[in-house]
């Protein structure tokens, strides 16, 4: 994805058309469109095992599907698409290094040399606000700080595009915050932000527009406003009302 | 023959009064058996990560293939390399059959599959846990195992000293290619059977104490690294 023609380009940024996987009986994403466009943040939403998870690994070429097609700015998943795209899980996965050998790490395909590596590695450092631990064995952060160390982990190799799965899901308050300030000055440079969350409260401070996926079908694709005003759907009011949906 | 208490304290006599014999032999041990595992974990734990990381044809058969030699009785694999070596074997013109030089390719060959299969369960464990990440960065195999190798370290150095425990402790591959020769390939464990079948027990017993707390040793670095490492959270 050359980041030149990102500004402006006719071709949507991401266009999925048709999108389907199974595994065994059970169909997990079924027959999803969608088009998503640069500069604004957009939130996948739906009930726990709706599909979000796996319609984001699906989107940065973790997982194959069986049918349909996902174009990064026209352009299939390749490796130099795949370069542009940084992903944040859930559950950190942090290697058994310290806080600066995980950022680190990351660079190793950017192809830069020692002292820029360095510089991104400060870079990183300074983002996730963890300078005083550098040296820290990574897996002893707390779990606030790790996720903030993937974050900049994720965001120093320079991505045209973010998805996190759930980043803030177990963390404090304060915890939140602090992500929560990471990803807005990732999104204030341009970068895409797709993320799935579970906190209303984060889709009001985070995000523009909202995806909601149902049984692996996307339901919906509106403005946050809309969407919490007056959902599209009964299900989709149901999950903002708390009932337990199916 | 003497009773236990005499042998024993001869053994002990032996031992501190750092007998000539006795220092020979225990060095020619470590000298051959940590070369056979340097070189064995040179080629097993490359090999092992590759198992994990590599798709090529064949992975699983060669998998079968080292877990089965990973049992193999150390004889056997002496009796191999013994042929291997013998002036009418392919290897004859090197001259290499009984000196420590066959012992420490004896040695090595029993101790690569250990070395490799273990890795390789460590490994693929790592791999499970780490692979999203590796995806997500869009790394090569190559890198992978790299990456694979360096952060499982602790638990490759245990590996590496179950390989060690491996080659220090046999006495069938030394014993066949080496040909346990006085001042030249004799061993531990060679020297151990032959003294006891002479009725030697004090030099026996001596050689048996020292393997034991070698053993010792051995066992308590790997649990006092373990246990460091575990505290810094990288094991
Ligand atoms: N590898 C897999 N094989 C088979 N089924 C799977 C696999 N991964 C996920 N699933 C199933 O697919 C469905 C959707 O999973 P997914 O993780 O995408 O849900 P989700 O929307 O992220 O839910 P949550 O909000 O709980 O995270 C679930 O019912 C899950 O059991
Ligand atoms: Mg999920």
């Amino acid at each position: 994805m050359p980041e030149i023609s990102i500004q402006q380009s006719p071709v949507p940024l991401l266009q999925v058309s048709g999108l389907s996987l199974s595994v065994g009986e059970r169909t997990l994403i079924n027959d999803i469109d969608c088009v998503l466009k640069k500069g604004c943040r957009t939130v996948v939403l739906g009930p726990n095992g709706a599909g979000k998870s796996i319609f984001l690994r699906l989107l940065c070429g973790l997982m194959e599907p069986d049918v349909g097609s996902i174009l990064w700015q026209g352009q299939a998943i390749n490796s130099a698409v795949r370069r542009c795209l940084a992903m944040v899980f859930q559950h950190p996965v942090l290697l058994r290094r310290s806080v600066a050998a995980n950022l680190n790490f990351a660079l190793g395909n950017a192809g830069l040399g020692a002292v820029a590596r360095r510089q991104r590695v400060a870079e990183g450092l300074h983002l996730a606000r963890l300078q005083a631990l550098a040296s820290q064995p990574a897996r002893l952060l707390s779990g606030g700080e790790q996720q903030r160390l993937a974050l900049a982990r994720a965001l120093i190799t320079r991505p045209t595009v973010l998805l996190l799965d759930e980043p803030t899901a177990s963390l404090d308050p304060a915890s939140v915050q602090a992500v929560e300030a990471i990803i807005e000055s990732a999104h204030s440079q341009g970068i895409k932000i797709i993320f799935v969350t579970h906190d209303v409260g984060q889709v009001r401070r985070l995000a523009d527009e909202v995806l909601f996926i149902h049984r692996g079908t996307i339901t919906e694709q509106t403005s946050v406003a809309q969407f919490l005003s007056s959902p599209g759907s009964q299900v989709a009011s149901d999950y903002l009302a708390g009932r337990l949906v199916l | 023959m003497p009773g236990f208490t005499e042998t024993f304290g001869l053994a002990l006599q032996l031992i501190f009064s750092g007998s000539r014999d006795l220092v020979e032999i225990v060095m020619l041990s470590l000298q051959v058996s940590i070369s056979a595992v340097l070189l064995g974990c040179l080629v097993g734990l490359p090999l092992g990560a590759w198992l994990v990381v590599g798709k090529f044809p064949g992975r699983t058969l060669l998998q079968v293939l080292i877990n089965a030699f990973m049992g193999l009785p150390p004889v056997v694999i002496g009796l191999v390399v013994y042929l291997a070596l013998s002036h009418s074997g392919p290897f004859g013109v090197l001259d290499l059959l009984y000196s420590a030089t066959a012992m420490v390719i004896a040695q090595m060959l029993l101790v690569t599959p250990l070395v490799a299969a273990l890795a390789r369960q460590h490994l693929d464990d790592l791999y499970l846990e780490y692979r999203n990440l590796f995806a997500s960065l869009n790394l090569s195999s190559w890198q992978i195992a790299r990456a694979l190798l360096w952060d499982a370290r602790y638990s490759l150095l245990t590996v590496s000293l179950a390989g060690f425990g491996r080659a220090i402790a046999e006495v069938g591959a030394v014993m066949i290619v080496g040909g346990n020769i006085n001042h030249l390939t004799r061993v531990m464990t060679t020297t151990i059977a032959l003294e006891t079948s002479k009725g030697d027990l004090g030099l026996a017993l001596a050689l048996g104490i020292i393997l034991i707390s070698l053993s010792v040793t051995v066992n308590a670095a790997v649990m006092g690294l373990r246990s460091s490492a575990r505290r810094l959270a990288y094991a």
